[in-house]
């Protein structure tokens, strides 16, 4: 994958398919900390503990239009790839969580990529489901919440696409001032 | 922050009498294989894009989804398209310009855009719809 955010919209599609009513979604950048860290948490039917075991083997996969199941291979692989580390962990009936943490300057870490076109097609796949987003960027934060959007429209799916520009939008502009906000705190300190 | 939800709502409220419009049977169904395979084929621009298209040529009839592996991931990024009857057409290797094409021509005119079809063997095409 070419840019985190693609590795994060592949592991939702895993909670929407394990029937997840909410999916959060964490990131952390912290400079200081040299940290990039994806957190993702969805309320699905979870995986059985025999299965969690072999879980990021690219050769195990529940699917049966093929043999091979790489979503979470990869992106452990690439987390172990950048001096961080990859964690799952999953209960039945509960739901699955998923962390992967990065050395922020590692010379392989991939770019996060464009966030606001991920969120928006993990909008479009949603359905039903919501999605809490949090970006922690060094301790500026956006919040972005399909739920208090949906309450507001008064409508059940967000699948459409006048919607889905402003979604878009909100979700760059949001990422673009939480980085302006750090810049300017930093030209202001002595 | 910018962009409010207020300002969200009054643009909804404007055009709510054209969405309740997007539902009608003999839409379009659109569906964009969305598994590792797809993604990492490029599946979200061509996402993102058809959402575009259909909104530029206000396509009120036509409805977006996702869905997994299809199972021809060498193929990926593909896109389905269902008419009202349920027949299908499978575009392959699809990609941002080739999905403005299969919007004006399949979408807008019910014209399929036989060359982004698996259905061309050795050169010769064979009928491209799947009967639902």
């Amino acid at each position: 994958m070419k840019e985190l955010s693609l590795h994060i919209l592949d592991i939702t599609q895993n909670s929407i398919r394990a029937q997840a009513k909410l999916v959060e979604l964490f990131i952390v950048e912290s400079t200081a900390n040299n940290e990039l860290t994806i957190i993702i948490k969805d309320n699905g039917c979870g995986i059985p503990a025999d299965r969690l075991e072999n879980i990021t083997d690219p050769f195990v996969t529940t699917r049966t239009t093929r043999k091979v199941g790489l979503g979470l291979s990869l992106f452990k692989a690439a987390a172990e790839g950048c001096g961080g580390y990859f964690e799952i962990s999953s209960t039945q009936g509960v739901g699955t969580k998923v962390v992967a943490s990065f050395k922020r300057d590692h010379i392989d870490r991939v770019p996060l990529g464009n966030m606001a076109d991920t969120i928006l097609t993990m909008v479009m796949s949603f359905g039903a489901a919501d999605l809490i987003y949090e970006h922690d960027y060094n301790n500026q934060l956006f919040v972005f919440n399909t739920q208090e959007i949906k309450a507001t429209l008064e409508v059940e799916s967000l699948n459409e696409p006048d919607i889905l520009n402003w979604i878009r939008e909100y979700v760059s502009e949001g990422l673009k001032e939480i980085q302006e906000m750090m810049e300017e705190a930093l030209w202001q300190s002595p | 922050m910018a962009k409010s939800l207020a300002e969200l709502k009054a643009i909804r409220e404007k055009k709510l009498n054209e969405i309740n419009l997007r539902h009608g049977k003999d839409g379009y169904r659109v569906v964009v294989g969305m598994a590792t395979c797809g993604i990492a084929a490029g599946a979200r621009p061509v996402m993102v894009k058809l959402m575009e298209e259909v909104e530029a040529k206000n396509l009120v009839d036509v409805t977006v989804a996702q869905t997994g592996c299809i199972g021809s991931c060498r193929l990926e990024p593909i896109v389905e398209v269902y008419d009202g009857n349920n027949d299908k057409v499978t575009y392959v290797h699809m990609n941002a310009e080739k999905v403005a094409r299969v919007v004006a021509e399949h979408l807008a005119q019910g014209k399929i855009v036989d060359e982004y079809t698996m259905t061309v063997v050795d050169g010769k095409l064979i009928d491209p719809t799947v009967k639902g």
